[in-house]
């Protein structure tokens, strides 16, 4: 049956901020929906609070609301909408529990909204466990032993049935938060509180530990005839105990037997039709125990999943597209496979090759943080590797991760012989709890001579992989042994070249350098050749050019067609804080720039979750590590005309002196000028030619340079390595002792580079621009005011468009500046400048702090907020189109205002202070729009999933700077009704002022104190800006605690002024006025955007 | 110590690898199959007499061979290659690695080669005779030797893999072909004299086409595929099966004949080559694929109920659309390439299909073919 004609109009609901476990893959899923449906000629309203994605792009879909989701926003959006069916099972776990919301509160039945995909009550029995469980029973499954509860009484019945240890797991969580093992008592009460107070519905699950088991993901799809498709089996490298987002996976499964695999392949058809998901994908995971064979599924996810969007291109099927196709009525049958063309999408892919992928940590921004990996999700992002066989596939995946490996060892973070090297106890330590790092030391042990099966007895990880990886070592020690390049045979060069072995590790092992390596492999015909990913193992011809490398004889890439450019674009690799989706929204747009200018566009990247990385973004789609040789490789295949190096992040940003070394043109701004951007003597040369001032500085090699350089620039000082995004080990110090300790680490974190000496400047104003330059005139695109104060990282403030606080003339003079910097630099497309504006004596004086020339963090903010597509437009600047020629005369006037917010990851993270500072911290981030700055606020909190409390007991504890600003803040929330409560200073300040308060007792103060009263509920809001930082202050522990019970907590003064006028401002405003972008942009603004 | 293997095709092309399992020199039909899982089925499987069989997935051998999940009693395929041969078993079933399997059965095997470029070498150009030898290096006699070697078209391979003497079968399926809740009613309860009565025939059978026709209720006798239509109806079959089994359908004109006079006797069920002998003997054409469907993921859809099976399948010959007579139609279609995937006699109970329902290797769509089976036998033998 065709596409159904009773349904005119869907909704579609988006994933959000970028949150752990909920990243870009729901860009990429929602992007591919909205392309589907729209090509089907539905109308599409998309409702997403995330600016970063390409999904909320105004040409994506008809009606693109950027607002908060939550269930009366959302509400709000429908009854002005009216649309005919909202397809809930694209936008991760947030976009389900929304739309389940919304059928809870009748909002569905009231507007007569069919849901599409998946039914609520389909969702429902996939989603409780209890249900579930009932499900999985009458199909003759074995599940865990267990109940769900909603007491702790309850759970501690059940842990008396089954026995310690035991999981803990909310309910209605996304990744998994709080789902963890308990092994005694005393950890089973922590964890079962925790839980239930993080699950929406306030119910965990307490079941059987089943740890050590094999792991297993299978990717299901159905249509509305039941026809039912396996897309991609998943072997979980790392066994059950480690949730499947923190396990190094792998495609297809490894180690079962066809009798195994269709046993799984049997029950996950029985899952998806008992459990009754009509049309869509569904991912089931399921475990194995090894000694035995007995299967129990573990859960089901009915609906596209981060390891759907790793199917999706492990495979080349388009899992997204296809469930948006099967959710209007198409069957499977019906629909084409884009790759093979000839073939439908009804048929089960089919790879031969095999894809690693490996998840990223940020463990070094948590420093407070339990580093040790369990059911509960913690990392940040992923990196994915294709390759003809598993140990090419893991070496290319250990390199993409980016962390200064080249591989499994022999590089240079290598501890093996070194004075560092681990002692067999410290391995048998790292191997037998799973933690970042236990990849590394499952080599330490090899090395260490520990057997294939002494490590499984530590790990239970499969002995085919271990093998894997002993196989690794001993080519390893054959070449060490071998002793030089010269002595090294060419078959033996091609094996190591075919174990995924990079040039860099050749390179150590036989002490020399990369370049040589790369040079004699040449010379001998040592070559990367490149595979098509075809979904098909080459039975049938593919015509989606999806490519990666090996050491194979025939190569498949395209030839150049004659008379057309080839532009290359180098991604920003696996998201990490600092660097995620919003550079994968520039690369894409690069590629969007390109193809509309007809130059063929070359993508180059290695992170699954990414729309860069679907097949249709870009011409050709590399899926490689980011490392120099690969980017090489790809060059000396392809021989492009120019490559793209400001779009990834900082990622291909390192890449470019290399690169540049190579003869390999590099668009757009010159890498010396990048460079010199970096450089601190010709920056300040530039500002003093500009006639720009920036805060007193100084650069260190040394710990005694770095104090005589603080003597000169004084205290406050802000140290910070240089080459490094993301504020990593960038901090305010505001002694001798302090400046010490963050120096020292700081060198650790610049790898050879200097650490930079500036002084603070206390209570600035931040202000971020972003502008575009083609050599002959500069467009800014947007001046960004940050809400928080100078001091907290860029990419951690909330900040606004057009300034909401700073006078014209102090704007003016900022765009001036951005000008003239452009200019007198010679940037040719994006550039980004930090500001502080300091009130001094009485006038404004603005401070440059740092100009990158590339992509920042904040364009696509930008772009949303002003409706000019300014990656684009650098794009086409970059291959040559000027912007007169783009007709883009003058710089966008915002005709609203939009605030940014970011979002953290802190509940993940149980115990760390959440204060903001220099070192970024967030994950994602939210927009709220508006006419007004108060309500743009509001929606910007709401979406950040601050609630702001409209009536009850807010807590007050500001530090000492802070104190002029507390009575008029105290006193606007009293007029409101507020009560307030406060630790003494602040009660002190607000009684002296007469402003009602009920004084609390500090944690040190005894019981009951302010902790207590956070526990029993009694505080609906904290604002309490530091005077100390650290999870064991008393004030770190409030905040901590804030985190836990899930209370708000505002921990900068400017932040919480803003809150306060936005409560006001919702005091007002009754329901939350909803715009779609299409309405706030002229038609012009947008007709450019295409 | 690394042992070095070739294959050379009749076109030219040489591939230079790694030897594994036994030493020797081959010749065959240079195929592929494309399943991620199941070696050891494919392997053993009769219907690759005559073949050197290439596995699309690089990774092979990782779970080591064990004594149950086999088709046969040895493998019968004349090579076999691969991208990478595991050097260990891991799988608490597994009894011994790849390799020792397959130098105790004298199969020769070849690692270490781009299995994709040969791959797309027989998709572009087509199925090619080639010869795989450890023993001779010279690239330019192996290619002769390709060219001198045989190949499918015209033999007859059934002879080399047909059981010498009839057997009754008595072997149920694997505990591990199904979930533990929907395992089949357990056929031992029904006293075998009480039972329907199959006879199939054996031109190289898949051992769980048996397995299938015992767990479903019925009685089993496996007889050889040479033998004549008066010796099966001797056994008095209320069913006749007719199995898959190697190579080219034309040259079997003892089969074709046997069933021509088997058609309107009893209900008749056939798979692959089965499914082509009874199109043959109802007086449809073969013709020989570019090159052949192998593997587990074909998408096959009924055209009666318009669901669709994903199937395992194992053929070079297909029967030709054009030349399908009038008693027959098609009820099966591959929806890759629109070829006839099964067909069935408009008035007698007879019918077959291409692909393989037994599975093994692949997936377990199409079981319900060995149900309609049983009850069309059931039904034939209480009429």
């Amino acid at each position: 049956m065709p596409r159904r004609d009773d349904i005119r109009k869907i909704m579609l609901i988006g994933s959000g901020p970028i949150v752990i476990g909920q990243a870009c893959e729901f860009d990429y899923s929602g992007t591919q929906a909205c392309k589907a449906l729209r090509e089907e000629g539905y109308e599409v309203v998309l409702v997403n609070s995330n600016p970063a994605t390409i999904m909320t792009d105004p040409n994506m879909a008809d009606r693109t609301y950027i607002e908060p989701l939550r269930w009366d926003v959302v509400a709000e959006i429908l009854r002005r909408e009216r649309p005919d069916a909202l397809l809930p099972t694209l936008g991760g776990q947030t976009g389900l529990n929304l739309a389940m919301d919304l059928h809870h509160q009748g909002v569905l039945e009231e507007l007569g909204v069919e849901m599409i995909g998946a039914r609520a009550d389909v969702i429902a029995k996939a989603e409780q466990r209890e249900l579930f469980k009932e499900a999985m029973e009458r199909i003759g499954l074995e599940v865990c032993r267990g109940r769900t509860v909603r007491s702790l009484e309850d759970a501690r019945r059940v842990a008396d049935e089954i026995g310690l240890p035991c999981v803990v797991r909310p309910s209605f969580t996304l990744g998994g938060t709080g789902s963890s093992v308990a092994y005694n008592r005393e950890e089973f009460d922590a964890l079962v509180s925790r839980g239930l107070k993080e699950s929406p519905v306030h119910e965990v699950l307490v079941e059987e530990s089943i740890h050590g088991w094999k792991e297993f993901e299978m990717e299901v799809m159905r249509d509305a005839d039941d026809n039912v498709v396996i897309i991609c089996s998943i072997e979980n490298f790392d066994p059950m105990g480690v949730h499947t987002g923190d396990s190094i996976t792998v495609a297809p499964a490894q180690t079962l037997t066809d009798k195994e695999y269709q046993r799984m392949r049997d029950a996950s058809l029985a899952v998806i039709r008992e459990i009754g998901v009509e049309t869509g994908g569904s991912n089931i995971q399921f475990a194995i125990d090894p000694r035995t064979g007995r299967m129990i599924v573990i859960e089901m996810n009915p609906r596209v999943s981060r390891s759907s969007a790793l199917a999706s291109k492990a495979t080349g099927f388009p899992i997204a597209k296809i469930a948006a196709k099967l959710a209007v009525g198409y069957r499977l049958h019906e629909l084409p496979n884009d790759i093979t063309r000839e073939t439908r999408a009804c048929f089960e892919p089919t790879i031969d090759y095999v894809v690693t992928k490996i998840p990223r940590f940020a463990f070094e921004k948590f420093p407070e943080a339990d580093a040790t990996l369990t059911t509960q999700m913690k990392s940040v992002g992923e990196t994915m590797a294709i390759g003809r066989t598993f140990k090419e596939s893991f070496q290319k995946a250990l390199r993409g991760l980016e962390v200064g490996s080249f591989g499994f060892g022999c590089d240079g973070k290598d501890l093996w012989g070194t004075p560092q090297q681990p002692s067999e106890e410290e391995i048998r330590a790292k191997l037998a709890t799973p933690n970042a790092e236990r990849v590394w030391y499952l080599r330490y042990a090899l090395k260490s001579g520990m057997s294939v099966d002494q490590i499984y007895e530590l790990t239970h990880i499969d002995p085919w992989f271990l093998d894997n990886l002993a196989e690794l070592v001993e080519m390893e020690d054959r070449l060490r042994a071998a002793g030089s390049l010269d002595a090294v045979d060419d078959a033996q060069l091609r094996e190591a070249k075919q174990f995924g072995f990079s040039d860099r590790q050749l390179a150590t092992l036989f002490c020399t350098t990369e370049q040589e390596v790369r040079a004699e492999r040449k010379r001998r015909g040592v070559v990367a050749t490149f595979k098509a990913v075809d979904t098909c193992a080459a039975e049938f011809e593919a015509y989606t050019p999806y490519y990666y490398s090996t050491y194979e004889e025939e190569d498949e890439t395209p030839a150049k067609q004659p008379g057309r450019r080839r532009i290359m674009i180098l991604g920003g690799g696996p998201n990490r804080i600092g660097q995620g989706i919003e550079f994968d929204y520039c690369c894409c747009h690069a590629s969007f720039a390109l193809r509309e200018m007809g130059i063929e566009s070359v993508m180059v990247n290695s992170n699954p979750e990414t729309v860069s990385t679907d097949y249709d973004t870009s011409d050709l789609l590399f899926f490689e590590p980011l490392t120099a040789e690969d980017v090489m490789n790809i060059y000396d295949r392809l021989q492009p005309d120019g490559v793209i190096v400001q779009f990834g992040g900082q990622t291909p940003l390192n890449l470019a002196r290399a690169l540049e070394t190579h003869g390999v043109p590099i668009l757009g701004t010159s890498v010396d000028t990048i460079e010199d951007a970096e450089d601190r003597e010709k920056f300040q040369q530039l500002l003093r030619r500009v006639g720009l001032k920036q805060p007193a500085n100084g650069i260190a090699r040394t710990m005694a340079q770095a104090r005589s350089e603080a003597d000169k620039v004084g205290f406050p000082a802000l140290v910070r390595p240089s080459f490094v995004l993301g504020g990593r080990a960038m901090e305010i110090c505001y002694d001798t002792v302090q400046l010490e300790r963050f120096v020292a680490e700081a060198f650790v974190v610049a790898q050879g580079q200097p650490v930079l000496i500036d002084r603070f400047l206390e209570d600035a104003t931040e202000v971020d621009v972003d502008a575009v330059c083609d050599g002959q005139r500069v467009v800014v695109c947007g001046v960004m005011e940050h809400i928080e104060e100078a001091g907290v990282h860029s990419g951690d403030s909330a900040c606004c468009i057009p300034p909401y606080s700073l006078p014209g003339p102090v704007v003016e003079e900022i765009k001036e500046a951005t000008r003239r910097l452009a200019m007198q630099m010679g940037v040719r497309g994006l550039m980004n400048v930090q500001y502080a504006v300091k009130k001094e004596d009485g006038r404004f004086n603005v401070y440059v702090l740092e100009v990158n020339p590339r992509a920042s963090r904040t364009v696509p903010f930008v772009a949303k907020a002003t409706g000019l597509p300014l990656a684009k437009v650098a794009a086409k600047v970059m291959a040559g189109v000027s912007l007169a020629e783009q007709g883009i005369d003058r710089d966008p006037i915002p005709s609203h205002v939009s605030v940014k917010e970011s979002v953290f990851p802190f509940s993940r993270f149980a115990g760390v202070d959440i204060v903001l500072g220099p070192e970024m911290r967030s994950t994602g981030e939210v927009m709220g729009i508006s006419e007004r700055f108060s309500i743009a606020f509001a929606k910007s909190q709401l979406a950040a999933g601050v609630v702001l409390p409209q009536e009850g007991t807010i807590f007050l504890s500001v530090a000492r700077r802070g104190k002029p600003h507390v009575v008029e803040l105290g006193r606007r929330l009293v007029a409101m009704g507020y009560r307030l409560v406060a630790t003494e200073g602040t009660a002190r300040a607000l009684e002296e002022a007469g402003i009602a308060v009920s004084r609390v007792k500090k944690i040190q103060e005894g019981n009951p104190n302010m902790l207590d009263y956070l526990i029993d509920g009694r505080i609906q809001l904290i604002i309490n800006t530091p005077s100390g930082k650290g999870a064991r202050t008393d004030e770190g522990r409030i905040r901590a605690a804030a985190v836990a019970y899930g209370v708000p907590c505002i921990t900068t003064m400017e932040a919480a002024l803003a809150a306060v006028r936005a409560m006001e401002a919702l005091r007002e405003e009754s329901t939350m006025h909803v715009q779609p972008v299409q309405d706030r942009f002229p038609k012009k603004t947008l007709a450019e955007a295409e | 110590m690394k042992r070095v293997a070739k294959l050379a095709l009749e076109d030219g092309t040489v591939f230079t690898g790694m030897a594994f399992g036994a030493d020797g020199e081959v010749d065959g039909e240079v195929c592929f199959n494309t399943s991620m899982t199941g070696y050891q089925e494919i392997l053993t499987d009769p219907s690759y007499r005559g073949q050197i069989v290439t596995m699309t997935y690089p990774e092979i051998g990782n779970y080591g061979v064990n004594d149950e999940d086999v088709e046969s009693p040895r493998p019968f395929l004349s090579g076999f290659v691969v991208r990478e041969a595991s050097r260990i078993a891991s799988n608490f079933r597994a009894q011994q690695r790849l390799d020792e399997y397959l130098h105790r059965h004298g199969i020769v095997g070849l690692a270490g080669i781009d299995t994709r470029a040969l791959v797309r070498r027989i998709r572009i150009h087509g199925a090619m005779k080639g010869v795989l030898s450890t023993q001779d290096t010279d690239e330019r006699r192996l290619v002769e030797k390709a060219k001198a070697s045989p190949g499918l078209i015209g033999r007859d391979l059934v002879r080399e893999v047909v059981p010498q003497e009839p057997r009754t079968w008595d072997e149920p399926l694997s505990p591990w072909a199904h979930l533990s809740g929907d395992a089949p009613a357990d056929a031992n309860t029904i006293p075998p004299d009480q039972r329907p009565h199959i006879v199939a025939l054996d031109f190289g059978m898949k051992w769980n086409i048996a397995r299938h026709l015992f767990t479903s209720g019925a009685r089993v006798t496996v007889v050889p595929g040479t033998m004549s239509a008066d010796d099966v109806l001797r056994y008095e079959p209320d069913g006749v099966f007719l199995s898959n089994g190697p190579g080219d359908p034309e040259p079997l004109d003892y089969a074709i004949e046997t069933i021509r006079r088997l058609v309107d006797r009893c209900p008749i069920f056939g798979i692959c080559l089965g499914h082509q002998l009874l199109s043959l003997a109802c007086g449809a054409r073969s013709f020989k694929l570019k090159f052949g469907h192998r593997g587990a993921n074909q998408p096959v859809m009924n055209l009666k109920t318009k669901r669709v099976e994903i199937t395992s399948q194992n053929h070079g010959f297909a029967i030709d659309a054009d030349s399908l007579p009038d008693v027959l139609e098609v009820t099966h279609i591959n929806l890759n390439d629109e070829t006839i995937e099964g067909v069935r006699h408009r008035e007698l109970p007879v019918y077959s299909v291409q692909y393989h329902p037994e599975a093994s290797a692949g997936p377990h769509d199409s079981e319900y073919l060995f149900g309609e089976f049983f009850r069309a036998v059931s039904q034939a033998r209480q009429a």
